[in-house]
């Protein structure tokens, strides 16, 4: 694969109910990754939208931020799901010769919508969605599985929230940074048995962008201090309805994470990574998704977890930022773990910099129940 | 020069996508609504290739590729695979009152499970590997809620 | 650089008003296995797929999950882009970007769209900006009606140049089996029907169509081994204008200016009425296929009236333009544009029946949308 890398960087502080629009969101974001590539809007070939319908109220949803993007008169696209998706199409746009750099935005606000009334239109109006399934009932149903076919507790899940919302006390940026302790994580109100308040992450508000270039672009727009590379990616998506798999079956994951690290070149993930961001989306994922990552074997990853093996100061430090469980807005996550990767690899994430960090790992996933993943592995 | 937005104070306008739907539920899944709702039966399709029994049944085999045109009518029982105690009240999404349980219920017969509701017994003493059956709604239109819910065998 | 990209399978549903015997995923499942047959591979040969659709259309939130049995994508890469009306053409870009990316040799891409599911106009109205034309402005036809009207009064076009439109793609409809509507139509027909929004009449508009449409894109090297005539894609432009309606050119189409001049240049095309031997071209209305000739750059702006007055872009004419019968006669609306790359890409692969035009070597795509949103394509029997 020809070298790409992405050479700017930008996210808004997340917060609930932001009073900007979603192009003054758009906005926001695309002139700060301008900004901090130190390159003007004219310098972008092309954009790349990450936006929902759904979410946005409105069909044809990009068409409400392309000016704010910078896309007048730029070939732009838009791609509905998660952000380290539309990171992948725009860096295959990138790479197939037509584009030297493409701005990849996201944006979301989640508090000016209806959260459970648009995940359960993620079910199929034929079947499920009639049984008002929402992300939280399907993902408390997959949480149980996991701890049942692994003998896993509540308690061990509740270290990874305890974990993140920690971690997010050193990310200015953060939504709820917060000293807890597994006592408030389990005393936390229930919404779905196994999952409580505190093993959910929030409804959140936010924006990022990233800007992609190809090796000669960026050593001609931006200093070399700039540059983080693309090392490897890979995406795959498993079934659809919940019961047509295992739910604590990560294959599609590991399908994901192994092309990945083939292009890479990366052989033991859990030796050679120096920092990751994983989609946390509920406590128990963190661990889930690590397991399917590689990074530990199946069913083991809550005891590293214990071990703090994870932990910021630890030997693989998982979400620094604070994860999902600390601000998610939706679509835009996995593009702002990308933007996290980057600060960290450039040394430039301040109080939560992982000290000597070269190569990281990004992951995002689409659908109910991590349905599809896309994995990323990024390198200084 | 963006001072003035200092004195602004946001509005917020409510709006709501008001497009009704009918959704076609095709030939598959008629045939499949059509037994529940006239038989009170529950059936699933089969892939004449790799065997795989799919309920609800599939469109096409998610392993091969090729046409489940094989119909199996299932006993209707199953074992829990999973479940959850639903507490929070959506009355626009649940047909049902919190607390309510959705269970994942591996069917006899097939190789998927269905999701539906476990009633009939106390949420908080619904177990993983429980034997349940469906039971089936009076009143039945041709949709998922023909079955009401499973109950524990007794 | 990149690779080099051709289209070797393409695959059709028969569309209709109302496909009550196919859900969704059971149309996709049709379009995806005819294209398979089409290219003679099977779904073990498709390494990655992208789908798209206008959700508001079916109200499926994440629709490539929800699609996979369909697509046969469980285990498989796959993501979802969406445009509005040029979301077939978004596909068909997003696939040969992937191609030519490096990353993936053999993709499907799917478009598709139960317009019967919903009211088409009531979704459709919920792009117009809700705080500030979504009231009094939004819909297809309204914009439509009124840029045709400015055009009229500019250049003196006149009603009957658009029914000689409507005329000449219904009847090119009755050559192509999977064509929505197929009805015989004179150009009194057209002018008689009912007045939907002055000057746009129902057989000058489109209908709204329950369809999905597959087409396989594939890296030069399998290209070759899979398809003796691939379909090479040449070139892909996108150029999107201003959000509010309130803020476009009207008299002559900017957007569809600057993509084809940048996708001529792209494809060394200097004289498009010339080079180009088939179009498939993205006209929500008859009208369109009159002022939408001079931003294609086929003649000086007001000049396009002359040119379909003298039957240029009929099927015995220099320029065939939709011998599919176009978006008139079928309009999935999620798949009507990647019907256009379809059927042009079976035009240079001759397989496109009694709809046939002789000897395709270069064919020119358009899709459109949104706000004035245009795309084109060009496909060519010759690599790029």
């Amino acid at each position: 694969m020809e070298r790409v890398a992405i050479i700017g960087v930008s996210q808004t502080k997340y917060t609930q109910n932001n009073p900007l629009s979603f192009a003054e969101l758009v906005y926001q974001v695309t002139t700060a990754a301008l900004e901090d590539a130190g390159i003007t809007i004219s310098d972008i070939d092309n954009v790349v939208s990450v936006s929902s319908d759904f979410w946005d109220g409105r069909t044809i949803s990009s068409m409400a931020i392309s000016d704010a993007s910078g896309a007048y008169g730029k070939d732009i696209t838009t791609v509905e799901g998660d952000g380290t998706f539309g990171a992948l199409y725009g860096l295959m746009r990138t790479l197939s010769g037509s584009f030297d750099t493409t701005l990849v935005v996201a944006h979301h606000k989640g508090t000016e919508s209806n959260m459970r009334g648009i995940t359960n239109t993620a079910f199929d109006p034929l079947v499920e969605r009639k049984l008002g399934l929402d992300a939280i009932s399907s993902a408390a149903l997959q949480a149980r599985r996991y701890m049942t076919k692994y003998g896993l507790k509540e308690e061990q899940f509740a270290l990874v929230s305890v974990k993140n919302h920690g971690n997010a006390m050193r990310n200015p940026l953060a939504l709820f940074p917060m000293e807890i302790t597994v006592e408030d994580v389990m005393n936390s109100r229930r919404i779905a048995d196994p999952l409580k308040l505190l093993d959910c992450s929030p409804v959140t508000d936010g924006a990022a962008a990233v800007i992609l270039a190809t090796e000669h672009a960026a050593k001609k727009l931006v200093p070399p201090q700039k540059c983080v590379w693309v090392k490897g990616v890979g995406h795959c998506a498993d079934a659809f309805r919940l019961g047509d798999r295992d739910l604590a079956d990560t294959r599609a994951l590991t399908a994901a994470a192994k092309r990945a690290y083939s292009m890479a070149g990366i052989q033991d993930p859990g030796r050679e990574i120096d920092l990751a961001e994983v989609y946390d989306a509920f406590s128990y994922m963190e661990t889930l998704w690590l397991e399917g990552l590689g990074i530990c074997p199946e069913g083991m990853a809550c005891e590293h977890l214990e071990r703090g093996r994870f932990d910021f100061t630890g030997p693989l430090p998982v979400n620094p930022s604070g994860g999902r469980l600390s601000s998610h807005p939706v679509q835009v996550a996995g593009l702002a773990e990308l933007v996290e990767c980057v600060l960290q690899l450039r040394g430039e994430a301040g109080d939560r910099q992982v000290e000597g960090a070269r190569t990281a790992l990004a992951h995002g996933v689409n659908g109910m129940c991590g349905q599809s993943h896309c994995v990323w592995i990024l390198g200084k | 020069m963006s001072d003035w937005k200092k004195s602004v104070t946001p509005m917020v306008f409510p709006g709501k996508i008001a497009v009704p739907y009918t959704w076609t539920v095709g030939s598959t899944l008629s045939k499949f609504y059509c037994e529940l709702r006239d038989n009170g039966k529950i059936w699933a399709n089969k892939c004449p290739s790799c065997g795989t029994v799919f309920v609800p049944p599939k469109v096409k085999c998610i392993n091969c590729y090729r046409d489940p045109n094989i119909w199996v009518e299932l006993p209707g029982t199953g074992t829990v695979e999973s479940y959850t105690i639903v507490r929070y009240e959506e009355p626009t999404l649940h047909p049902r009152k919190a607390p309510f349980v959705y269970g994942l219920i591996k069917m006899d017969g097939a190789d998927t499970c269905m999701v539906h509701f476990i009633d009939e017994i106390e949420p908080e003493k619904v177990k993983v590997g429980m034997r349940v059956e469906a039971v089936f709604s009076e009143n039945r239109e041709g949709n998922i809620l023909d079955i009401s819910h499973f109950r524990p065998i007794k | 650089m990149g690779k080099r990209v051709g289209i070797v399978g393409v695959g059709q549903t028969h569309h209709a008003s109302q496909r009550l015997d196919a859900s969704g995923v059971e149309l996709i499942a049709e379009a995806v296995t005819r294209a398979l047959d089409d290219a003679e591979i099977t779904i073990k040969d498709i390494d990655a797929v992208v789908i798209g659709n206008m959700d508001h259309f079916e109200n499926i939130n994440y629709v490539d999950m929800w699609a996979v049995d369909g697509l046969g994508a469980v285990m498989k890469p796959v993501f979802k882009v969406t445009t509005g009306g040029t979301t077939g053409t978004t596909i068909a870009a997003c696939a040969f970007y992937t191609v030519a990316s490096g990353l993936f040799d053999v993709v499907l891409a799917v478009g598709w769209e139960k317009n019967s599911e919903s009211d088409t106009q009531a979704a459709v109205a919920t792009c117009a900006n809700p705080v500030l034309e979504r009231d009094f402005f939004a819909g297809a036809i309204g914009p439509l009606a009124t840029e045709y009207s400015m055009y009229m009064k500019a250049y003196g076009a006149t009603e009957e140049d658009a029914a000689i439109v409507a005329a000449r793609e219904r009847n090119n409809a009755l050559n192509n089996p999977y064509a929505h509507v197929r009805q015989a139509v004179t150009v009194e027909d057209v002018l008689k029907s009912p007045m939907l929004s002055y000057p746009i009449k129902f057989l000058d508009m489109c209908p709204r169509s329950d369809g999905a449409c597959a087409v396989i894109f594939a890296v030069e090297e399998k290209a070759k081994k899979l398809c003796p005539r691939p379909a090479w894609i040449h070139a892909s432009v996108v150029r999107h204008d201003y959000t509010h309606f309130g803020d476009l050119e009207w008299t002559f189409m900017p957007t569809l200016e600057r993509a084809s001049a940048e996708a001529y240049k792209l494809a060394g095309i200097t004289n498009p009425l010339k080079e180009f031997d088939v179009a498939e071209l993205y006209l929500p209305a008859s009208t369109c296929g009159v002022k939408w000739m001079d931003s294609l750059w086929f003649c000086d702006h007001g000049e396009a009236p002359k040119l379909i007055r003298k039957g240029v872009f009929d099927m015995d004419g220099e320029l065939p333009v939709n011998p599919s019968g176009g978006v008139i006669c079928t309009n999935p609306i999620g798949a009507t544009g990647l019907i256009r790359v379809g059927e042009a890409a079976w035009q240079i692969m001759g397989r496109a029946g009694a709809r046939q035009v002789e000897n395709v070597r270069r064919a020119l795509v358009t899709g459109f949308g949104g706000c004035s949103w245009s795309d084109v394509i060009i496909l060519g029997a010759d690599l790029p």
